[in-house]
């Protein structure tokens, strides 16, 4: 595992997790976007899921770490009036205005240009309006299966093109919902796709997130310095199937067995435990 | 009578026109109508009444209506400097309510394809790139659905854009935008956005355009829930719409019609601005109430020159608001006249004329003497060459002949 912290770096946890949220059994650990460590900046966020019944959104993980409360989440899966959409948007819709939280959307793709036009905002209240202090970055997540959408190029183009502040996460978890992203996609690494749109393309390893980390920082900097956007592809695997609704007999449980034991949460306790960051108490007080 | 009149300059226009072919002299209260149509050439355009305040120093119900067209007749009353306001082309007053809108609020943006330096593929937005800059009004790569997205995206996150659609036609690749972000997203968030977005272009059937940009898309977006539509007609009413448009927090999708562009007509000099969901009505009436909207007002207007000669009074309203519809001022009429036609240019399946017949006879069933009758463009794809073109639009003959039938 790649050193490049120091213990000193870890005065805070890596993630702002919400303490009642580990015992949400919603919160499936299927990839290992570490969000931004500096919760201090406003950040602003957009994400894609698809289907319905879904289980482990990667809408509601992104919503936890936003610091939207899980009991706002849970009520919004539930249809409940308390929810943070009142029972309006469901698994698929979780916004948060006040968390700076834009959704949750529905169509594969369809998050992408909305993230743009915040991006979009952010540039506009710094140029037009004169706001020198808004320095508002924009994440958009989204899964492999996205980035065979026009949306996806449509909006690197013109992300380069104005240089607006984003950051193009893509969790490639090697299958949407069944279809695998080798069937789909004529050149894989999606990291490629990135330079000739004029961005630089990261690959990272979804699994690892500390060195997640280190690339989102990275991007976020070049954003915020008003260098434009970078694609980041995180490799991760889903270990379930994609919804409740999904058989997920097409894998080969081989391949899921492989991953399973590189699970990032069991990683990052071990990487702790190792290097006496942490010690077994105060994780299980986590 | 006419001693009054020569005081505020109304006289010269009134009596210049030729074909005023009725009592114009009766008008305390009641707006002034005049029109004269000329073959072709030239529309008339008839003003709505005394809701404008045109001036705050008293009632100018006197106030009258220039030709849509100057012809060289009414010119030298037309112009005359003693008329408060100013003349300007339809896509003129576009472009003026855009940049007031644009000076009072910085907010305020334009994204479109070519709005910028090119000024607008029908000018309403020239001059303004020059004027506030490359990133305020945006020229877009061609990506309808990412930039519409990216608009809405802006506005859900502070700014007030208007999205250029170069013709609206193009904004069925931007349908997934518009249905499920724009329409729906201010539910889905539990009201937590508001999306305050325009989105603006010009439709309808033009002169030879071809069929995939001669659409009318306020067919296909009048389901989309969450949205408002509206259609302007003048000079006037585009440039009040324009303006309550972009102020209004809800997202407004704003039809302009191709052929409209260079109608002329003279505005207030003073801020104002139509409201969004209200009917005009055009002219006043008691045998039937016709009911239309953008272009096919003029065919309205043409025809009812000719059956008021005939000896009907029609009514004419232009609905301006296509969701929702003005059911108050609509419903009015209804139960005066008790006869409705419907006048669009939409394909008669699935078109705004269906949705108003079902929302007239939902609700004033009861005040109809007679069947609604709609007439509404052949369920074709738009013929390239001319003639056909023509036959696939309603045209004021047929118009006549409707009310005769329907007034029998």
């Amino acid at each position: 595992m790649a050193t490049a912290f120091s213990p000193s770096k870890f005065a805070a946890q890596p993630f702002p997790l919400n303490t009642t949220s580990q015992n949400n059994p919603l919160t499936i650990p299927t990839t290992a976007s570490a969000f931004l460590g500096s919760t201090r900046k406003p950040i602003l966020l957009s994400s894609s899921s698809n289907l319905n019944l879904r289980r482990g959104s990667l809408t509601v993980v992104k919503a936890l770490s936003k610091g939207i409360p899980a009991r706002a989440i849970l009520s919004e899966l539930l249809g409940k009036a308390t929810g943070c959409c009142r029972g309006q948007g469901g698994s698929m819709h979780i916004f948060s205005r006040e968390h700076n939280m834009l959704g949750g959307f529905a169509f594969i793709g369809e998050g992408i240009p909305i993230g743009t036009g915040a991006a979009f905002t952010s540039k506009y209240k710094r140029e037009v309006l004169k706001e020198a202090d808004c320095d508002h970055v924009t994440l958009a997540f989204f899964g492999d299966g996205a980035c065979n959408n026009g949306q996806f190029y449509e909006c690197l183009n013109m992300a380069a093109l104005w240089k607006l502040p984003i950051v193009f996460v893509v969790e490639n978890n090697l299958w949407a919902i069944g279809m695998s992203h080798l069937r789909a996609t004529s050149v894989p690494p999606i990291y490629k796709k990135g330079p000739a749109f004029g961005m630089p393309g990261v690959h990272v390893d979804g699994m690892d997130v500390l060195k997640v980390r280190e690339v989102a920082k990275e991007a976020i900097g070049r954003a915020r310095r008003g260098e434009g956007p970078t694609l980041v592809e995180c490799e991760t695997y889903r270990f379930r199937g994609h919804s409740l609704a999904d058989p997920d007999k097409l894998r080969d449980p081989a391949e899921k067995a492989h991953y399973a034991a590189r699970d990032p949460i069991t990683a990052l306790k071990k990487y702790l435990i190792d290097n006496s960051l942490a010690s077994e108490a105060d994780l299980k007080a986590i | 009578m006419a001693a009054i009149f020569q005081g505020v300059g109304a006289a010269a226009a009134l009596s210049s026109s030729p074909s005023n072919s009725f009592d114009s002299k009766k008008f305390v209260f009641s707006p002034c109508r005049s029109f004269s149509v000329r073959k072709g050439a030239s529309f008339a355009v008839v003003r709505s009444d005394g809701r404008v305040n045109l001036n705050p120093k008293g009632r100018r119900a006197q106030q009258l209506i220039s030709n849509a067209v100057a012809t060289k007749s009414d010119s030298a009353a037309a112009s005359s400097s003693s008329k408060p306001g100013h003349e300007l082309l339809l896509f003129e007053a576009l472009q003026e309510g855009l940049e007031e809108e644009m000076e009072r609020d910085p907010r305020v943006c334009v994204m479109g394809e070519d709005v910028g330096h090119y000024g607008g593929s029908y000018k309403v937005t020239k001059g303004l790139a020059k004027k506030f800059g490359d990133l305020r009004v945006l020229d877009t790569p061609i990506a309808e659905n990412s930039f519409t997205g990216m608009g809405i995206g802006a506005a859900m996150t502070g700014l007030r854009p208007v999205v250029e659609g170069m013709n609206m036609g193009f904004l069925l690749l931007a349908f997934n935008q518009i249905s499920n972000n724009c329409g729906m997203l201010h539910y889905t968030s539990g009201g937590q956005f508001t999306i305050p977005i325009v989105i603006r272009g010009p439709g309808g059937v033009g002169r030879q355009l071809g069929a995939e940009h001669s659409q009318r898309l306020e067919s296909y977006f009048q389901s989309i829930p969450g949205i408002q539509m509206v259609a302007c007609s003048t000079p006037y009413n585009a440039k009040g719409l324009m303006k309550a448009a972009i102020r209004s927090e809800n997202p407004v999708i704003f039809f302009e019609h191709v052929l409209l562009y260079n109608l002329k007509e003279r505005i207030p000099d003073e801020d104002y601005i139509c409201n969004l969901e209200e009917a005009e009505m055009v002219r006043p009436g008691e045998h039937v109430t016709i009911l239309t909207y953008s272009r096919m007002r003029y065919h309205v207007m043409q025809a009812a020159k000719t059956l008021v000669n005939k000896g009907y009074d029609p009514e004419v309203i232009d609905i301006r608001s296509l969701k929702p519809f003005d059911l108050y001022t609509i419903g009015n009429s209804v139960k005066k006249t008790h006869r409705v036609l419907i006048v669009e240019e939409c394909m008669r399946t699935g078109g705004i004329g269906a949705s108003l017949i079902a929302a007239i006879t939902e609700n004033f069933n009861d005040y109809l003497d007679a069947p609604i009758m709609c007439l509404s463009s052949q369920d074709v794809p738009t013929p390239y060459a001319g003639t056909l073109e023509e036959v696939t639009v309603v045209q004021p003959a047929q118009i006549v002949t409707a009310v005769e039938q329907l007034c029998q």
